[in-house]
């Protein structure tokens, strides 16, 4: 795989194992309306994947195509970023998440809409509208639930401690994602990382919640060093695909 | 109210029905007309959101990322139903709370085929093709009943259904031209699926307790048994296409007819899992409760911040 087709492939990996969560929320929702929400941000991901997917298969050239991708690699092969491989937890958690992630990737993909790259400018600008939409609802959750009850105070608040050892990693970038950055192709992602640290101070400081200090940083996702939920997302995700291997569906 | 003025309310009411035009929430009605189509519109409801757990059972583990897609918009359009048919039934000043809780309890129904489980890829398949079909050809129906807000929402409901089943269809074709192992697993979904689904139409005409009243005040437009004759005979040429067969020895095509004469329905199988002993009764509430109850923080959440906020507002 050539920088780019990597580059393709971790985005790729990042939004499916996300749309792979939260999906997992249908039908399990505090109210209709949130199930029907969960499901579109989960069906934003999946299209997603699926734009990244392709177009990493399409660089590589040995005809792989998305399904591929997506069902038959093993854990060690997968380079999402290992936040978001983390299983749902209660909303409060999946809130956390889903906010810390939105509240970089809509400065992310607006500036990867700039990408040299047409493909990966064309899939950003679509993304980018979205990502929008995410980060409204997702920051309007963190502060309704922090700024809530006593219970729902703290468990947003442990939804976030328990994602912070995760963030480090969305700033960080391995060597083809450096050399993709200096081609104009891939996004310096340090740069964001202060507008990232100033969003999310004032959504915690209004929803009354309190930053975790920067401490220990769990990183490894785009190594192929996972989490140990990551073979349960997947065998799931690649039962039908590994059980009845190259067949039509 | 005086006698007199309660049979005129009646005879406007009677004379609005026979004319065809709909009854509307601030219309009088009668009270066991309000009730009846209260009892028909939460447990449509119910069904909506009940069935989206046989269906989400299999989202994460669909055989390509398209067909995981559509079945994620499948489950979605489900769960917006519910909500098209709790708003319509709100306007009769029942809260979806109370209806909710009215199912918890047990004494609202859903349709009684969610209460059978999906075991393969293929139950997705056989689930739209059958299950969305079978609603359908009700639904259809229905978009003519004579209570407003339930009409207008099942021509809204309709519009989406006709992409639920032909994405489950679909699914049954690929697999009926697939593999050994796909073939046996698309005929063995229909074998289960089949007569619950033909069930889905309830009881026949003579035995179906409110199905007259239900005619005659035109909130049912056509009997069980017609509703029920239409989807065989509309989803056989359907089954033979694919070269599946329906588990039915008795199922023939009567030239004299022009339908298909079926076999009787295991009526006993019926009743015992309307009345809660089916496969999956007590996972399906059990499921919904728990969705509910592990979303009370949240809600309770939401309602004080609202309070905190207007708070606010008005010291400001
Ligand atoms: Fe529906
Ligand atoms: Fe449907």
């Amino acid at each position: 795989m050539n920088d780019t087709s990597k580059f393709a492939l971790a985005l790729g990996d990042d939004a499916l194992t996300m749309g792979q969560r939260l999906s997992e929320w249908i039908s399990h929702g505090p109210f209709l309306e949130e199930d029907i929400a969960l499901a579109n941000v989960a069906l934003d991901f999946m299209g997603r994947a699926r734009m990244f997917l392709s177009y990493a298969g399409e660089l590589e050239g040995e005809g792989r195509s998305e399904d591929d991708l997506a069902f038959l690699r093993d854990t060690r092969e997968f380079t999402n970023l290992l936040m978001f491989e983390l299983p749902i937890g209660d909303f409060g958690q999946t809130i956390a998440r889903q906010y810390l992630v939105d509240a970089f990737e809509a400065p992310y993909f607006e500036a990867l809409c700039n990408s040299k790259d047409e493909t990966i400018a064309a899939i950003a600008a679509k993304v980018v509208k979205e990502c929008r939409y995410h980060l409204r609802r997702s920051r309007d959750w963190v502060i309704r639930l922090g700024d809530g009850t006593e219970e729902s105070h703290q468990r947003m608040q442990d939804g976030i401690y328990e994602m912070w050892p995760y963030v480090a990693e969305l700033f960080e970038m391995p060597e083809y994602e450096t050399r993709l950055a200096e081609q104009g192709i891939a996004v310096d992602r340090d740069v964001l990382r202060a507008g990232w640290e100033k969003e999310v101070m004032a959504t915690l400081a209004e929803a009354t919640l309190s930053a975790p200090q920067d401490g220990h940083a769990i990183r490894g996702g785009r190594e192929g060093v996972h989490t140990e939920h990551l073979g349960f997302l997947l065998s799931d995700l690649q039962f039908m695909q590994r059980a009845y291997p190259g067949l039509e569906w | 109210m005086s006698e007199s003025n309660q049979e005129h309310l009646q005879a406007t009411f009677d004379a609005r029905v026979a004319a065809e035009s709909r009854i509307e929430p601030r219309d009088w009605m009668p009270d066991d007309f309000r009730k009846s189509v209260l009892r028909q519109m939460s447990q449509h409801a119910h069904s909506e959101v009940i069935g989206m757990q046989p269906e989400g059972n299999w989202i994460t583990r669909a055989p390509t990322l398209h067909r995981k897609t559509i079945l994620m918009a499948k489950v979605q359009d489900e769960a917006g139903h519910g909500l098209y048919l709790y708003s319509a039934a709100e306007t009769l000043g029942t809260s979806r709370d109370d209806m909710i809780a009215a199912l918890h309890a047990g004494k609202a129904k859903y349709a009684s085929i969610f209460n059978y489980p999906s075991l393969t890829w293929a139950d997705i398949g056989a689930i739209g093709w059958l299950v969305d079909g079978a609603a359908i050809v009700n639904q259809v129906s229905l978009q003519r009943t004579s209570y407003g807000p339930y009409a207008r929402a099942m021509v809204r409901i309709c519009k989406e259904e006709s992409f639920h089943q032909r994405q489950g269809y679909q699914i049954m074709m690929v697999l009926a031209r697939g593999s050994e192992e796909q073939k046996a697993m698309a005929q063995d979904a229909l074998n289960r699926w089949w007569w619950p689904s033909l069930m889905m139409f309830g009881p026949h005409d003579a035995e179906s307790a409110h199905s007259a009243k239900s005619m005659q005040w035109k909130l049912k437009r056509e009997s069980n048994d017609t509703l029920r004759q239409r989807f065989v005979d509309q989803t056989i040429p359907q089954a033979e296409l694919i070269g599946l067969t329906v588990p039915d020895p008795d199922l023939k095509w009567n030239e004299e007819r022009g339908a298909y004469d079926f076999g009787e329905i295991d009526w006993e199988e019926f009743m015992q899992v309307i009345s809660g002993n089916g496969p999956c009764n007590k996972q399906r509430l059990d499921h919904h409760i728990a969705a509910k109850e592990n979303g009370q923080w949240v809600r309770d959440a939401m309602a004080a911040y609202e309070e905190k906020r207007r708070a606010r507002r008005e010291a400001a």
